[in-house]
């Protein structure tokens, strides 16, 4: 079953994730990686990370793929002008080197990954550990995220207002 | 069989990555590439639960969840400035912001 | 028995209950709205317009189904169907009632319990922008377009108040299972008082409900922040373009969601199935007296009648309110329909809250309703979640 789950779900991430670099309209592609998201969200409870699934859900599908789509939206931004001169030499060569690549790449994993597989079920991670993790070993690192977020708005704020 | 190899799911991370790295080279709208972007620390992310489960440790989750909470910050801010970008230029297309000035 | 079988005959009860509430949600906030404004409303189809529903289905279905020339098709097709799918499936991990036995069987009477339910709930209500944002973009209409983009500032904007409002009785409970939560608010103070949310020391949770339900309304574009289809300004708004089973999904859509969060406000402030009072003190019979007395005055009517057509249909509302009032006082099913009866008065006095909040009040206007969120909600919420963790450490230790 795990394989199976993980086939179907890979090749969802992969074919949204290529069709958010190929589609011309901003739009298409904010769908397309909503659809990376989600089908990595799938991917976390597959790993027994409940929490990180709901939080991938919640913040970037539902918080940061809405303010794109919004940007989008209140841009009214059309589509892509393709480039003036493609090159003939990357048409050419771009796509068997990147295969090439990623066969080397997936070669090395292969060799270099601690054996054994994951079964369903054999280990979670819920919202409690995370939570127990999050306050206490790593509590400063939180708290210096809190005031990075801070600054943010602030930053967020004062670019967006229309006059200093 | 009854388990996901832990390679398997480096190697779906890798391959996101690779593809949001492209996107990010090919695209020429500022908002695209900056999905791109959110692309590739998806797929870090993806490893970084895979390891947490391997090794049956927290850590990586919480890395996960810092990685999240950094990019709603670059979102929230990156937005922000390709507003203004777009006020002051009509354009989103990254090879016609070319000088420092307006 | 088969966990699949009795999965199956569960969604299909939950799916057959849920559409009628759905259908008849409807009728209720026609017929509401028209008492308070002094109006009889639907009142031709069938006696008292009870059929009313059953005739919009079949106008909506046969109705001419439009695409208009200039639309982006895929996306202009899949927003109703995203809309309607998201708010259906939220309906899978509410509890509406304890652990039963059915003919022997041991079953909860929820879909599913999830240890993340309440995650889930905030993640799927995030995910439903989406339905009405694509459904004003691919419209390609101004009015449409403007709908849209408010539908996403607004959800935004108030999901914020809305998840920390939700935050704050996380703390009393100690989960994020739905059932554990229900759980977590039985039993009494002094013998009388439930120990629900609202009630609950050591910081009861009142303010936090009330933000929660304010959040609630600008979640489901509900009056007064329905700016998203406000009339006067945007003809309808995000479904300007919609007509036939589409435009349906997107009502569907906007009821089902209104169940849902106030079945959520249900289970994490008014104490789920739990009765308000004891069962030492009669809240047993509470049913039986109610639909009891509804008979005796709907049969009373019916043999004072003010209209001719009354003579038939109130003593037939009679004898169906005394076969629900015997059902109550079975000691068999009780242990069954109590939770449900409790469950579901507190979900539907929620939901007229609702309806009469629409009969009430005027609209916001677009820069007050935004001001409003990140300007008062936010800081109070922020304030009222510290105040209960302060309070919960506090009385811990």
């Amino acid at each position: 079953m795990d394989p199976i789950l993980f086939f179907i779900f890979a090749a969802v991430a992969v074919i949204c994730a290529i069709s958010l670099i190929v589609q011309k309209h901003p739009i298409k592609s904010a769908l397309s990686l909503i659809g990376v998201m989600g089908s990595l969200a799938i991917l976390y409870l597959l790993l027994g990370a409940e929490f990180i699934a709901a939080a991938q859900l919640i913040v970037y599908a539902g918080a940061i793929m809405v303010l794109f789509v919004f940007v989008i939206m209140l841009l009214n931004a059309g589509e892509e002008k393709s480039p003036a001169r493609p090159s003939w030499f990357a048409k050419l060569l771009g796509i068997p080197l990147m295969i090439a690549l990623l066969g080397i790449l997936s070669y090395v994993i292969q060799r270099a990954a601690p054996e054994g597989s994951l079964a369903f079920g054999e280990y979670t991670g819920g919202a409690r550990e995370v939570g127990r993790a999050l306050f206490t070993t790593y509590l400063l690192p939180f708290e210096i995220t809190s005031v990075l977020i801070l600054i943010a708005i602030l930053g967020a704020v004062v670019l967006a207002k229309k006059e200093l | 069989m009854n388990g996901v190899p832990l390679s398997w799911y480096l190697i779906l991370s890798a391959i996101l990555f690779a593809l949001g790295a492209a996107g990010f080279m090919i695209r020429k709208n500022m908002i695209t590439v900056f999905m791109c972007i959110e692309l590739m620390l998806n797929a870090v992310n993806l490893s970084f639960v895979a390891f947490s489960r391997h090794f049956k440790t927290i850590d990586g989750q919480i890395f996960t969840f810092f990685v999240m909470v950094v990019a709603a910050a670059e979102a929230a801010v990156g937005l922000a400035i390709i507003l203004t970008v777009f006020r002051n230029r009509s354009t989103l297309q990254v090879d016609d912001i070319d000088s420092l000035r307006l | 028995m088969n966990f699949f079988l009795l999965s199956l005959i569960k969604v299909g009860l939950v799916a057959a209950v849920l559409m009628t509430t759905l259908a008849y949600l409807q009728w209720v906030e026609r017929k509401v709205i028209a008492h308070i404004q002094l109006r009889v409303g639907p009142s031709r189809v069938g006696p008292h317009g009870l059929l009313q529903p059953l005739a919009d289905v079949i106008k909506l279905i046969t109705k001419e189904d439009l695409i208009p020339a200039h639309v982006n098709k895929f996306f202009y097709l899949m927003a109703p169907i995203l809309a309607v799918a998201l708010a259906l499936t939220s309906i899978s991990v509410i509890p509406f009632g304890p652990q039963i036995n059915v003919f022997g069987v041991e079953t909860y009477m929820q879909l599913t319990d999830l240890n993340i339910g309440v995650l889930v709930l905030l993640a799927i209500s995030g995910l439903s922008v989406y339905g009405i944002a694509l459904a004003g973009w691919a419209s390609n209409n101004k009015y449409a377009l403007l709908g849209g983009l408010r539908a996403s500032a607004q959800m935004i904007s108030y999901e914020l108040p809305l998840a920390l409002a939700i935050a704050s009785p996380l703390l009393l409970h100690n989960s994020l299972s739905l059932r554990e939560i229900v759980n977590a608010q039985d039993g009494y103070y002094f013998g009388f008082l439930a120990r629900w949310a609202i009630f609950q020391m050591p910081m009861p949770q009142i303010f936090a409900f009330i933000l929660f339900m304010i959040g609630a309304f600008a979640e489901t574009n509900r009056i007064p922040f329905d700016l998203p289809e406000a009339e006067n300004e945007l003809v309808a708004g995000f479904h300007t373009e919609y007509s036939s089973m589409k435009f349906a999904a997107f009502f569907m859509a906007e009821y089902a969601n209104m169940i849902t969060i106030c079945a959520l406000a249900t289970i994490l402030f008014l104490g789920g199935w739990h009765p308000p009072f004891p069962v030492e003190l009669g809240s047993g019979y509470v049913p039986s007296a109610i639909f009891g007395m509804a008979a005796a005055i709907a049969l009373f009517h019916g043999l004072n009648p003010a209209r001719p057509k009354d003579r038939f249909t109130l003593p037939v509302f009679a004898i169906a309110f005394f076969g629900l009032a015997i059902a109550f006082a079975i000691p068999v099913l009780n242990s069954i329909l109590l939770p449900l009866f409790w469950f579901a008065s507190k979900t539907g006095f929620l939901l007229f809250l609702f309806i009469w909040v629409r009969g009430t009040l005027p609209r916001f206007r677009y820069d007050q309703l935004m001001r409003f969120a990140w300007a008062w909600l936010f800081p109070v919420s922020v304030v009222h979640l510290f105040a209960t963790g302060l309070l919960v450490a506090l009385y811990s230790n």
